[in-house]
């Protein structure tokens, strides 16, 4: 506080305090790699990538839907599928609360949001992460909505998209989170044998138990540009190989460099770069 | 301080060393000490007893990374027969960080596979602290796929405090490698159990976890990531590390009662570094009966079963 505030009556503070939150927020947006303050609506309008730099900036995951899919017959899948708190874990907070705290955020119930519909007139199933709920962490709901995506695509036939975004396993479902990835991988078994596509498309960031497990088992794994992806996160690594680590490390150049990744997608080309490589796959003539 | 013995076995350490010293006195000298002595050792046992009935989870952590823990080699000799290791994954290198080879199970020919530390210094890093590399989980895919062409039931050992985390390993594909070893074991056509020998360290535990009968020995832990992970990333310290422990519930006894793991086996009284040769017997035996009934199951009904375990996996409500 200052010296100013603190001449002011208590009560006039208050109001101070209170006007400063219902300033309209989220007119403008920063760029986190070139600092370029933009215009939000026009960020949008360039699907979140930064118009002076490049940079792809993360989207929410209804927005990623939302920027994918064909307008019509979207239909959402295993939205009625909830987290409980089976352990009740508690750290500095209580697992239940930053639920709790993590839906208000969002308006998602968890982080995992699967969507039937279609691209370009040909019927897919798509999932997309919601980084913002808690990191876009792994655990049970993560992992079953998954599983469904993967049952849905094979009752209609029709090919898997997963955008990843995550963390890693959720820690606060211990064990349980570590699971979901040999569950997730086990799901991709049946729709591999049944012939079906599954295109991973990993976006920033996408690291640990996500990263270990269905985000790198796509039949193509297609990466944004400047994502961070990886296993353990660049910290770690720094600790244990007590260096710094090069530019570019664990960067989707990186990777597709090292054979990781089929290509590195710009958003703005997604739609149809995707559709061709699945019409292709799937024997489909391009509409 | 006895460093054979953890911080919170040190009464027994005490007592340990009386008797130790009762007889040294007692052989060279005229009176008998051995009604003292046996009394101490009965006392001895007693204590051990009453502090190994009540461990706290970060006591079972630190006993299943105890140095002188048995490892998967340690076993090795004592349970199979006739092993022999296979070395590399045919791309890169050897990984010594993982172990696998053939050998026989009282008889029967089976592909054993197991996360490998080093007892000295020098050993500690020719095996990276039992820490794999990609290399290492593609070597335990060779062997597995190989198990699988030949008709050998996989069994796995884990003990790894994690899939190492270097610059080479994520060069190399530190993330495929966990998962297309998750993706081929969830579908190989041939029995696989897999035990907990010591540490079960997150995806790099998993990566060669994938099975259909888990059995984890009494003082050894499973989890998303080790205490002090944990505790650094959410109480954001460290020193929560047994905080974090207690509420991850990553020992033998929780994780049965949570529906993740089928069997406990049991160690001898104060851990298994006690007596090797019982704790490999105990693990020999669990092997054999399960493996027998496995056996007895059709592939294709092994194979719907594995898939039913892995897709019950989790907590979530339906609304």
């Amino acid at each position: 506080m200052n010296w100013f505030s603190k001449l002011l009556p208590s009560r006039i503070r208050t109001e101070t305090s209170t006007n400063k939150k219902s300033v309209p927020e989220g007119l403008w947006a920063k760029c986190n790699s070139c600092s370029a303050v933009l215009y939000r609506a026009e960020l949008q309008r360039n699907l979140g990538v930064c118009p002076k730099c490049n940079q792809h900036l993360r989207v929410d995951a209804r927005t990623r839907l939302d920027i994918f899919l064909d307008e019509h017959g979207r239909v959402e899948i295993g939205s009625e599928i909830r987290p409980v708190d089976a352990l009740k874990f508690r750290d500095l907070k209580k697992y239940k609360d930053r639920l709790v705290q993590a839906q208000k955020a969002t308006d998602e119930t968890d982080a995992l949001i699967v969507m039937q519909g279609k691209l370009k007139n040909a019927p897919l199933v798509v999932a997309a992460f919601e980084f913002k709920f808690m990191g876009g962490s792994m655990g049970s709901v993560v992992g079953e909505r998954f599983v469904r995506a993967v049952n849905a695509a094979m009752e209609h036939n029709a090919p898997l998209v997963c955008f990843s975004a995550s963390g890693g396993a959720r820690m606060q479902e211990a064990l349980f989170s570590l699971m979901q990835m040999a569950k997730t991988s086990a799901a991709l078994t049946r729709l591999q044998k049944r012939g079906l596509p599954f295109i991973s498309v990993l976006t920033d960031p996408t690291m640990g138990g996500v990263s270990a497990s269905f985000a790198m088992l796509g039949d193509l794994n297609i990466a944004e540009p400047n994502a961070l992806i990886g296993f353990a996160g660049p910290r770690v690594i720094e600790q244990t190989v007590r260096e710094t680590l090069p530019e570019g490390f664990q960067r989707s150049e990186f990777l597709l460099e090292h054979g990781a990744i089929d290509m590195i997608l710009d958003r703005r080309d997604m739609r149809d770069r995707i559709a061709n490589i699945l019409s292709i796959l799937t024997h489909r003539s391009v509409a | 301080m006895n460093l054979n013995f953890l911080d919170f076995e040190q009464p027994i350490a005490e007592l340990e060393a009386k008797i130790e010293e009762l007889r040294y006195v007692g052989s060279d000298s005229e009176i008998n000490l051995n009604d003292e002595i046996s009394r101490l050792q009965s006392k001895s046992r007693d204590l051990t007893e009453s502090i190994f009935t009540n461990l706290k989870a970060a006591q079972i952590s630190q006993l299943a990374r105890h140095p002188q823990r048995p490892y998967f080699l340690d076993y090795v000799q004592r349970i199979f027969t006739d092993f022999e290791e296979l070395h590399g994954d045919r791309a890169f290198a050897d990984d010594k960080a993982i172990v696998g080879g053939l050998a026989r199970l009282d008889g029967t020919p089976v592909m054993i596979i197991g996360q490998q530390k080093g007892r000295d210094t020098k050993e500690k890093v020719q095996r990276n602290f039992g820490m794999p590399r990609p290399e290492g989980y593609r070597k335990a895919l060779r062997l597995m796929e190989m198990a699988e062409r030949f008709e050998l039931p996989v069994l796995t050992f884990i003990d790894t405090p994690g899939a190492y985390p270097g610059v080479g390993a994520e060069e190399r594909g530190q993330s495929e490698a966990i998962a297309r070893n998750l993706f081929v074991m969830s579908k190989l056509k041939t029995p696989i159990i897999s035990t907990v020998i010591g540490e079960g360290g997150s995806g790099g535990a998993l990566a060669i976890g994938v099975c259909d009968r888990l059995f984890i020995m009494q003082f050894s832990t499973y989890s998303v990531i080790s205490p002090e992970g944990c505790a650094t990333i959410l109480w954001k310290s460290a020193d929560k590390a047994i905080d974090a422990a207690e509420a991850m519930g990553l020992t033998a006894l929780r994780l049965k009662e949570l529906g993740l793991v089928d069997q406990i086996i049991k160690e001898p009284l104060g851990g298994a570094h006690r007596d090797i040769d019982a704790t490999a017997q105990n693990i020999k035996s669990a092997l054999i009966d399960t493996l027998a009934h496995l056996q007895e199951i059709p592939a294709d009904k092994l194979l719907d079963l594995r898939y039913e375990r892995l897709m019950q996996y989790g907590n979530y409500t339906e609304q």
